[in-house]
């Protein structure tokens, strides 16, 4: 399978700080891939230079063969890279129609209504069309984050933390709904719920001080010694 | 449909006003439906998008001048002059925004602001064209439309009511699209809607041009109604005035400008039986309306009571 | 007058017009760098220093110097006060937005313009100074007083710098400057800082419209240039930086003096005004300044 990202020596310093310090990374179309490591080795920052919100200051990024590493973010957004953030960061003054609503017709305005309602349907929000996006719970605007990003139909979603916040029968619900993503939909996961982890990837990737510490699929990371004694040990 | 309705029975009854009101009353009806299409465009740069310019009185002035110099100058009937000095309005606009969207916040204002007071006082540089402080009369050969002639009252109000209409109705239809429901993104949560794959500065750049193209056809339609093209209407006071309009009537609602506009024209009018301090009226109105509704009327009323209100 | 002693006319006249500008311009930087308020109605509290400066020179007999004196620690007093109460009653309570805060000193410059000339009046009054002293150049005489200005305000220049750097009232601003949560946590009363800066910023404008008025006469329209060339200096100096509004008031204040020697004084506004909005659009963090 050809690679969807690459990335190449990637690196963002902030001052002395290596927050993402020289890192090789493949996506492979259609995989569910998670994204662990112990608080600041450099998820966030990470996936923040493949969607485009920090500049990288050294190294390559491509999707599907192609260089994007010098693309503004909303460009990349047009090209398929969704970003969910871990933050949510939903437009709270407007109707939970309306968020969505701005995701559905960035990628064109036909039948805006009825995709828009798809996406709400397809995590569950159906019935709160109306209501303000910040009057929703917790857990509801996570899910109103995560439908925006399906609304773009991205080749790649980027979940950051999704399930955080969320009650153990929304979890459930949550890993279904991100099944049922793949293999049109290649998503990249991060997440402190080892279960949710190890339950959904099909290879999953640990990152320390900004490095890349292991690569490989749920069974090979659990079994890893290095991973055990910097991380799962801990 | 029920702000569609709402909307074009506002304009019916604008339209019998010249039946029940003096011609004193509805000469000045007619100056505040002008200035709530000048309103108008600034609460698409403020109220949807979130761009609080300093700058506006420029883009007044570019529609009024763009007006009145051929006319003055070339012979143009209104038609025409009018045209331009839509035109004129966005045109500078896009030129504003190209340079000052590159910034945000407090920085834009000020930015705004000094653009805004160059163009006023090169308006005053070149006197012996543009007349400086002291403006012109626009000859009356320039103010004829279709073979009535705008300085009557009658055609006066009319062409000022056809404005008003077509302004009010086409903002209502802006921001019930799909583009104005992105000028609110930008308004509400810049970085957000980057990530969803709009360019920020190509919309609010968009948005600020259709603000000018407003702004043009308020300075135009002032220029050829009222028959005045002055520099005064580039200073920093009518600037703040579309902000006092908006504010006032409710920043994010299509109706604010022109309930802004109408009740601070008659706040004035009530007070200057007890007072020529104007100004007194105008600072006060604004310090109050910051502290203690920075909604506005009508975005109080939306947030508790009608919230079907466009 | 031949070429030489023409431009030394001329800077010493810039040299007033920098001395009064970086008084007023400290200020404003002042307000922002510590407030992140950008205050468009400081022109009016300088304003309002020429006018009680008339006030009190009016009402109190005796010798022209005892009543300006009376007047330099009077008036800046005042407006001090007046600032302190906007701020408590409009700025505090708008949560110190930048840009609601703008919305509202607009009001205020509203406000205390149409205040100044319902109790004032339209007229332009002039103020005696308090000595008539003329040194005599070889050239041309020049007004004593006018060197006397430049002095004062090296001196209450001096004075800022080392209330801010040497006194504990200074660091607690600087501090506040630098981090208003983490100054709250060690104890700071944000709310008493920003009441003072904001106090302390008007009473500067006011000293300068005070020591201005002797030169030229008290009126209630004249604080638009000193507003206009207060943000131009602030601008170009780095908003928020003290050391940079002070070369940037040298700069702007001695050339203002050239230029206009040169120049239609329109013109040089024009340039001007055209000059600060593409610093702020191209190098925000101004000419001089080091970055914020």
């Amino acid at each position: 399978m050809a690679p969807l990202i690459q990335t190449r020596g990637l690196t963002r310093h902030f001052g002395g700080l290596k927050a993402v310090d020289g890192v090789d990374f493949t996506l492979t179309q259609g995989e569910i891939h998670g994204l662990i490591g112990p608080n600041g080795a450099g998820k966030t920052t990470f996936v923040s230079l493949l969607s485009g919100r920090l500049p990288a200051q050294s190294g390559t990024i491509s999707l599907n063969g192609e260089d994007i590493t010098r693309l503004p973010a909303h460009h990349r957004a047009r090209k398929g890279i969704a970003y969910t953030f871990q933050i949510t960061s939903v437009f709270p003054r407007l109707s939970v129609f309306d968020n969505v609503a701005l995701a559905v017709q960035s990628q064109g305005t036909r039948d805006l209504t009825a995709r828009t309602r798809a996406a709400l349907v397809r995590v569950g929000l159906d019935g709160l069309e109306e209501q303000e996006a910040q009057t929703l719970s917790y857990g509801h605007q996570r899910l109103l984050e995560v439908a925006m990003g399906l609304a773009l139909h991205p080749r790649l979603l980027i979940l950051d933390e999704p399930t955080q916040g969320l009650a153990a029968s929304e979890i459930e619900g949550f890993k279904s709904l991100v099944r049922s993503l793949v293999p049109e939909t290649t998503v990249l996961l991060i997440e402190h719920n080892m279960e949710v982890v190890m339950d959904l990837a099909t290879r999953i990737t640990v990152l320390t001080f900004g490095r890349v510490l292991a690569t490989g699929t749920p069974a090979e990371i659990r079994a890893n010694p290095h991973v055990q004694e910097a991380y799962l040990g801990a | 449909m029920k702000p569609w309705i709402l909307h074009i029975a506002l304009i019916a009854v604008l339209a019998t006003a010249p039946l029940w009101l003096s011609p004193y009353h509805a000469t000045n009806l007619a100056r505040i439906m002008v200035l709530a299409v000048f309103a108008m465009g600034y609460n698409l740069a403020f109220g949807y998008t979130g761009l609080l310019s300093l700058g506006h009185a420029l883009l007044l002035a570019a529609g009024m001048y763009a007006a009145g110099l051929p006319a003055q100058l070339w012979g143009w009937a209104a038609g025409p002059a009018f045209i331009a000095g839509i035109a004129g309005g966005g045109l500078i606009a896009a030129a504003l925004g190209l340079l000052a969207l590159r910034t945000a916040g407090v920085s834009f204002m000020i930015v705004t602001l000094m653009f805004a007071q160059a163009g006023y006082l090169t308006l005053l540089y070149f006197a012996h064209v543009t007349g400086g402080e002291d403006g012109f009369a626009v000859v009356s050969s320039g103010r004829v439309l279709l073979g009535s002639d705008l300085s009557t009252d009658t055609p006066r109000f009319l062409a000022a009511l056809t404005i008003f209409a077509i302004g009010l109705l086409a903002s209502l239809a802006l921001v019930r699209s799909p583009f104005g429901r992105t000028m609110v993104a930008m308004r509400e949560n810049e970085e957000r809607s980057r990530m969803l794959g709009y360019n920020p500065f190509t919309v609010k750049l968009a948005a600020l041009t259709l603000s000018g193209l407003y702004a043009g056809a308020a300075g135009a339609a002032y220029a050829l109604l009222f028959g005045y093209v002055g520099a005064s209407f580039a200073t920093i006071q009518y600037s703040i005035l579309p902000m006092l309009y908006v504010l006032m009537g409710g920043a994010g609602t299509t109706l604010g400008p022109f309930l802004g506009a109408l009740l601070m024209f008659a706040l004035i009018e009530a007070a200057t039986v007890l007072t020529t301090a104007h100004q007194f009226i105008v600072g006060a109105a604004l310090v109050v309306l910051i502290l203690f509704a920075p909604k506005g009327i009508l975005g109080t009323i939306r947030e508790r009571w009608l919230r079907w209100l466009p | 007058m031949a070429f030489g002693p023409f431009l030394l006319l001329a800077l010493m006249e810039g040299l007033v017009t920098a001395a009064i500008l970086a008084l007023a311009a400290s200020g404003l930087s002042l307000v922002f760098g510590v407030m992140r308020v950008v205050n468009v109605a400081h022109g009016e509290f300088y304003m309002l220093g020429a006018v009680l400066a008339w006030a009190v020179t009016t009402m109190i007999p005796g010798p022209p110097a005892m009543a300006f004196l009376a007047a330099v620690l009077i008036a800046p007093l005042l407006v001090a006060a007046l600032a302190a109460a906007a701020d408590g009653l409009i700025l505090k309570r708008l949560n110190y937005d930048p840009e609601a805060t703008i919305v509202a000193t607009i009001g205020l410059l509203y406000i205390l313009q149409q205040a100044a000339l319902s109790l004032y009046g339209p007229n332009a009054n002039p103020v005696a100074a308090p000595f008539t002293w003329r040194i005599q150049l070889p050239w041309f005489g020049y007004s004593g007083y006018k060197l006397f200005v430049v002095l004062a305000a090296i001196l209450v220049l001096l004075a800022l710098w080392a209330f801010m750097t040497r006194t504990r009232a200074g660091l607690v601003m600087r501090a506040t400057q630098v981090d208003r949560t983490t100054a709250q946590a060690f104890g700071i009363n944000v709310d008493r800082v920003y009441m003072g800066t904001f106090a302390l910023g008007a009473g500067l404008a006011a000293l300068a419209g005070v020591l201005i008025v002797p030169v030229q006469q008290a009126q209630y329209l004249m604080g638009h240039d000193p507003l206009l060339l207060s943000f131009i200096v602030v601008i170009i100096g780095g908003l928020g930086s003290l050391r940079g509004t002070l070369i940037a008031a040298l700069v702007i204040g001695l050339s203002d003096g050239v230029i206009s020697m040169f120049f239609t004084p329109t013109l040089a506004k024009i340039l001007a005004t055209l000059l600060v909005a593409m610093v702020l659009v191209f190098r925000p963090q101004g000419l001089f300044g080091a970055k914020a």
